[in-house]
C-alpha cells in the first residue's frame, strides 16, 4: 500500500457520486435549467419585439434573440454552479464531509469531484439552453474555430464560478443560505450586458456594468457566436476575470475545507 | 497483525478552545490495543471535541497525540488509513442506496471492485441491511441508519474505531443490538474509544472508563475502581408533590434530586444508621415519604461524588436505558 494519496482516482470515484446524485435527483438539475429556460422564453417573446426596436432601426425580435442568446448561456452556467454550492452545503450539514475528512483520501478530490460534476451537468445545460434557443430561431454564424473558442470560453467560465459557488457552499452554515448566497451570480448579467447594451444604461450604472465579470464574457461570447469581430480587450478581460474568480474560488475552497466543522 | 505492545491512542496534555470557551483542558489518555475505553461525561464536557482531535476533524491547540502508532499531528493520513470513525451525526449519503454507500467507502480505500463488493455484501449481511441494500437511506429507521454508518466505517477494516455517542437517539432494542455489535469488533481485536453520556453504557462496555468535566479527566479506571471511589450507595426517596420535596431537600441539606420525578438522592453507606438518620430527619421535619429504595454504588453516584453534579446537567431528554 502506497502512502500517497490517489487524486485522479479518489476525484473519478467522487464525479460518479455526484453523477448518480444528479440522476436520482433530477428535480435540482431541472430547476436550476428551468430559470434560464424561462428567462429566455420571457425575454425573446415577451419583453423582445420592445427591446429588439430599441437595438437599432432594423431591430426586431428576431435580432433580440440572437443579442440575448449568450446572455442567457451565462445565465445558465451561472444557474448551474450555483448547484455546487447547495450539494457541497448539503454534504457539510449531512456529516458525510466530515467522514472523508476522515478517510486517507486526496483532500481536494471531494472538491473536484463536485467541480467535475458540474462541468458535465452544465455541457448538457449549455446544449439544452441552444437547442431551445435554436428552435426559438437562433442561427449563429460562428465558424469551427468560433464554436471552439466560445465552447472554451464558457468551460473556463463554468469552472470560475464553480469553484467560487463551492467556496459559498462552504462558507454558509445551511443549505438555505448556500442556495441563497449564490444567487447573486444569476443577476449580474441583468447588470451588464447580458439583456440590454450597456450604452443604455445611466452613466453611473454603465461603469458597473462595463467592468463586471460578466459583460465581457457575455460581450466575446457575443461576437464568437454571431461571428462578429471579437474586442481583443475585452475578451482579454473575460479570460482575466475568468482565471482570477476560478482562483479565488478555489483557494479559498481549499482553506475552508478542512477548517468546515462537520455537523 | 496487532501484536504490537504500544498503545492504541496515547494522548498527553490535549488542550483545545473555541474562542475564549475552554473545551479540553489538558487531557492525558492511553488507550490499550483491543480494549474498549469509554469516555464518559455530560454534553460539553469535550467528548466529541477529544474524537473531532483524534480522528484528525480538528487540530489541538496544544498536546500531543498517538494513535495507532502513527502521530497526529506530523501524519495525519497514516492515522486516517488506521482509524474508523461514526459520529453522533449521520454521516451517510442520503441519495445513494445503501450498498452504494458502501461501496463508495470501498472505493475511497481503493479496493478492488471485487473485493469491495465481496465486503459491501458482507457487511449488509452482517447488520442485518440486505433487505434494504438496494433502497436509499430516507427510509431507513435510526437503528438502521446507524447500523450502516457503523458498516461504513468498518469497510476500511481500521484498526482503531471512534464511536461518539453511539446509541443516542436510539430505542432500547436498537441500543442493545449496537451494543452487540460492539462487542463483536472487540472480539475481533479491534480497539474502540467510545464516548457515552450514559452510565450504563459505559459500565456495560468499556474495560476503562475516563470521566471527563468541562474539558477536564476528573476519573479513570475500570467500572469497578470507579465504583470504589464512592464509599457507599444512595437512598432513593420519592414525595408526593413539590411542595413535600421541597421541604425534604431542606431537611435533608439540599441533596441533588429531580424535581420532575419528585425524588431526592441522599448519599449513604448503606448501613442501617444512615438510613435511620435520615429517617428521623425528615420525621423532625414532618415530611412523609412515599417511597423508600436504597441502591448500591453506580456509576451515578461516581460521577456525582467527582463532579458535584449529576452526570446529566439538564433533565435528560432521553432516558438513559
Amino acid at each position: 500500500m502506497t502512502t500517497l494519496a490517489y487524486p485522479a482516482r479518489d476525484s473519478l470515484t467522487m464525479l460518479r457520486r455526484n453523477v448518480r446524485h444528479m440522476l436520482r435527483y433530477p428535480s435540482l438539475t431541472l430547476m436550476l435549467l428551468g430559470q434560464p429556460i424561462v428567462f429566455l422564453l420571457l425575454f425573446v417573446y415577451v419583453f423582445g419585439g420592445t427591446l429588439g426596436a430599441g437595438l437599432g432601426p432594423d431591430g426586431g425580435r428576431g435580432e433580440y434573440l440572437a443579442f440575448v442568446t449568450p446572455g442567457i448561456l451565462v445565465i445558465t452556467v451561472a444557474s448551474v454552479s450555483l448547484g455546487t454550492a447547495i450539494s457541497v452545503a448539503m454534504d457539510a450539514t449531512e456529516g458525510i464531509m466530515a467522514r472523508f475528512r476522515t478517510m486517507a483520501i486526496s483532500r481536494a478530490s471531494v472538491l473536484t469531484g463536485h467541480v467535475l460534476g458540474t462541468l458535465i451537468q452544465a455541457v448538457l445545460g449549455l446544449a439544452v439552453i441552444l437547442a431551445v434557443a435554436m428552435a426559438a430561431g437562433f442561427r449563429p454564424s460562428a465558424g469551427g474555430g468560433g464554436w471552439l473558442a466560445a465552447a472554451g470560453l464558457l468551460v473556463l467560465f463554468t469552472v470560475a464560478l464553480t469553484w467560487l459557488s463551492l467556496a459559498l457552499g462552504l462558507v454558509s452554515k445551511s443549505v438555505e443560505t448556500a442556495s441563497n448566497l449564490p444567487m447573486v451570480l444569476t443577476l449580474l448579467p441583468f447588470l451588464g450586458s447580458g439583456f440590454v447594451p450597456t450604452d443604455s444604461m445611466p452613466a453611473w450604472l454603465r461603469v458597473f456594468a462595463d467592468y463586471q465579470p460578466f459583460t465581457p464574457v457575455i460581450d466575446t461570447l457575443r461576437s464568437l457566436l454571431l461571428g462578429t469581430p471579437v474586442d481583443g480587450g475585452g475578451a482579454a478581460l473575460a479570460v482575466g476575470w475568468s482565471v482570477v474568480i476560478a482562483l479565488v474560488g478555489y483557494v479559498w475552497a481549499k482553506w475552508l475545507f478542512p477548517r468546515r466543522a462537520g455537523r | 497483525m496487532r501484536t504490537s505492545t504500544q498503545p492504541a491512542i496515547a494522548v498527553t496534555g490535549l488542550r483545545k478552545s473555541f474562542g475564549d470557551t475552554v473545551v479540553l483542558d489538558g487531557v492525558d489518555l492511553t488507550v490499550e490495543p483491543g480494549t474498549i475505553f469509554s469516555l464518559l461525561g455530560p454534553n460539553g464536557a469535550g467528548k466529541t471535541t477529544t474524537v473531532n482531535i483524534l480522528s484528525t476533524l480538528i487540530e489541538a491547540d496544544a498536546g500531543t497525540a498517538r494513535v495507532a502508532g502513527h502521530d497526529l499531528s506530523r501524519d495525519a493520513d497514516a492515522v486516517r488509513r488506521s482509524i474508523g470513525v461514526t459520529g453522533q451525526f449521520s454521516a451517510i449519503d442520503n441519495l445513494l442506496t445503501g450498498r452504494e454507500n458502501l461501496l463508495l467507502m470501498a472505493d475511497l480505500h481503493h479496493l478492488p471492485g471485487a473485493e469491495g463488493r465481496r465486503r459491501a455484501d458482507a457487511l449488509l449481511e452482517r447488520f442485518d441491511l440486505a433487505s434494504v441494500a438496494a433502497t436509499t437511506p430516507a427510509t431507513y429507521s435510526g437503528g438502521m441508519r446507524r447500523k450502516l454508518d457503523l458498516a461504513m466505517t468498518l469497510v476500511g477494516d481500521p484498526s482503531v474505531i471512534f464511536l461518539d455517542e453511539p446509541t443516542t437517539g436510539l430505542d432500547p432494542r436498537s441500543r442493545r443490538t449496537m451494543w452487540d455489535i460492539i462487542r463483536d469488533l472487540l472480539a475481533e481485536g479491534v480497539t474502540l474509544l467510545l464516548t457515552t453520556q450514559y452510565l450504563e453504557e459505559a459500565d456495560q462496555l468499556a474495560d476503562r472508563i475516563a470521566v471527563l468535566d468541562h474539558g477536564k479527566l476528573v476519573a479513570e479506571g475500570t467500572a469497578d475502581e470507579l465504583k470504589r471511589l464512592v464509599p457507599g450507595g444512595h437512598l432513593r426517596l420519592s414525595f408526593a408533590d413539590p411542595a413535600t420535596l421541597g421541604r425534604a431537600a431542606t431537611a435533608l441539606g439540599e441533596p441533588a434530586g429531580d424535581e420532575e420525578s419528585l425524588t431526592l438522592q441522599v448519599p449513604t453507606d448503606g448501613s442501617a444508621g444512615s438510613l435511620r438518620a435520615v429517617l428521623n430527619r425528615l420525621d423532625d421535619a414532618a415530611v412523609d415519604v412515599a417511597s423508600l429504595s436504597v441502591h448500591t454504588p453506580d456509576l451515578d453516584d461516581v460521577f456525582l461524588t467527582l463532579t458535584g453534579h449529576a452526570a446529566a446537567p439538564e433533565p435528560a431528554k432521553e432516558p438513559a436505558p
